[in-house]
């Protein structure tokens, strides 16, 4: 039975090699398409991990709604034409990085409960919809009123926009502060 | 038999690391929420590997949690994201100086 590490070792480096490539990219429209990927990934590592229900959960939501969302938007934009790739900008984040994984990875390696070995096992969807609904019921539509006011929010944001006058210059909030309008 | 349980977590905190990264060191508001579903990425896969390690469906069930909690995070921070370049006709963070005097 060697072959459940190898697919995971090959998918985790699509993963970390998909998201090294969406973090660096100049573009936000190839960073979007390389999170993809990255997703996708990830959605076949909760598969082979046990749970075929997040796994689908991930490609429909993440990869479907999520980041077709960020598409849309990133449509509405026009590109930045800013620079990147400054080692004032990347050096101080890179060193930030650095040293929050080497603590952690001594964090995770000190645990003596790190070596042990993954036993396979699969959740049935419908044993997990049992427990969901059993136990973590109240928690469910907690997270369906948030949901809710996220809507809410988003819809009072647009009106206040459309209800507005169009301002599209740079600055011109101010000007209209000083003018008494605001 | 997959793999042994650290090998896992240290894929998550590779994953979360490079988030941050990005978050801290991208000037666009575009990538710094890419960053924030990096980071939630990281944690839903520790989150599933402690559910296989302790064989117990918590975790699962969190991962759903986080789902819930990224759409809503993201729907809203892009809406905020709009409506700010709307007002000041940017996604840098550098440009928004209106309250400068």
């Amino acid at each position: 039975m060697t072959l459940y590490p190898i697919i995971f070792y090959i998918l985790a480096i699509v993963i970390l090699v998909a998201t090294a490539l969406a973090i660096t990219r100049r573009q936000p429209v190839h960073a979007v398409l390389y999170l993809i990927v990255a997703f996708l990934g990830t959605a076949a590592l909760f598969f082979l991990l046990g749970a075929p229900f997040l796994a689908a959960f991930m490609v429909i939501l993440y990869t479907g709604a999520i980041m077709v969302l960020f598409l849309f938007v990133i449509m509405l934009f026009q590109p930045s034409s800013g620079g990147l790739g400054l080692i004032s900008e990347w050096g101080p984040a890179t060193l930030l990085g650095v040293v929050f994984l080497a603590v952690a990875v001594a964090m995770v390696f000190k645990d003596p409960g790190s070596g042990i070995v993954l036993q396979g096992a699969v959740v049935d969807p419908r044993d997990f919809g049992h427990f969901l609904f059993d136990r973590y019921w109240l928690a469910i539509e907690i997270v369906s009123i948030l949901l809710l006011v996220a809507l809410v929010a988003i819809i009072q944001l647009a009106k206040r926009r459309a209800g507005s006058d169009a301002v599209e210059q740079r600055g011109t909030i101010s000007n209209r502060v000083k003018e008494g309008h605001p | 038999m997959i793999v042994p349980f650290g090998h896992v977590f240290l894929l998550a905190g590779v994953i979360f690391t490079m988030g941050l990264v990005c978050l801290v060191a991208h000037r666009n508001l575009i990538m710094t929420l890419v960053g924030v579903e990096v980071m939630m990425n990281a944690a839903a896969i520790a989150f599933v590997a402690a559910a296989l390690r302790w064989q117990l469906m918590e975790g699962q069930a969190f991962m759903l949690f986080i789902l819930a909690v990224a759409a809503a995070e993201v729907s809203v921070g892009l809406a905020l994201v709009v409506s700010a370049y709307r007002q000041t006709g940017s996604i840098d963070p550098d440009h928004y100086d209106i309250l400068k005097w």
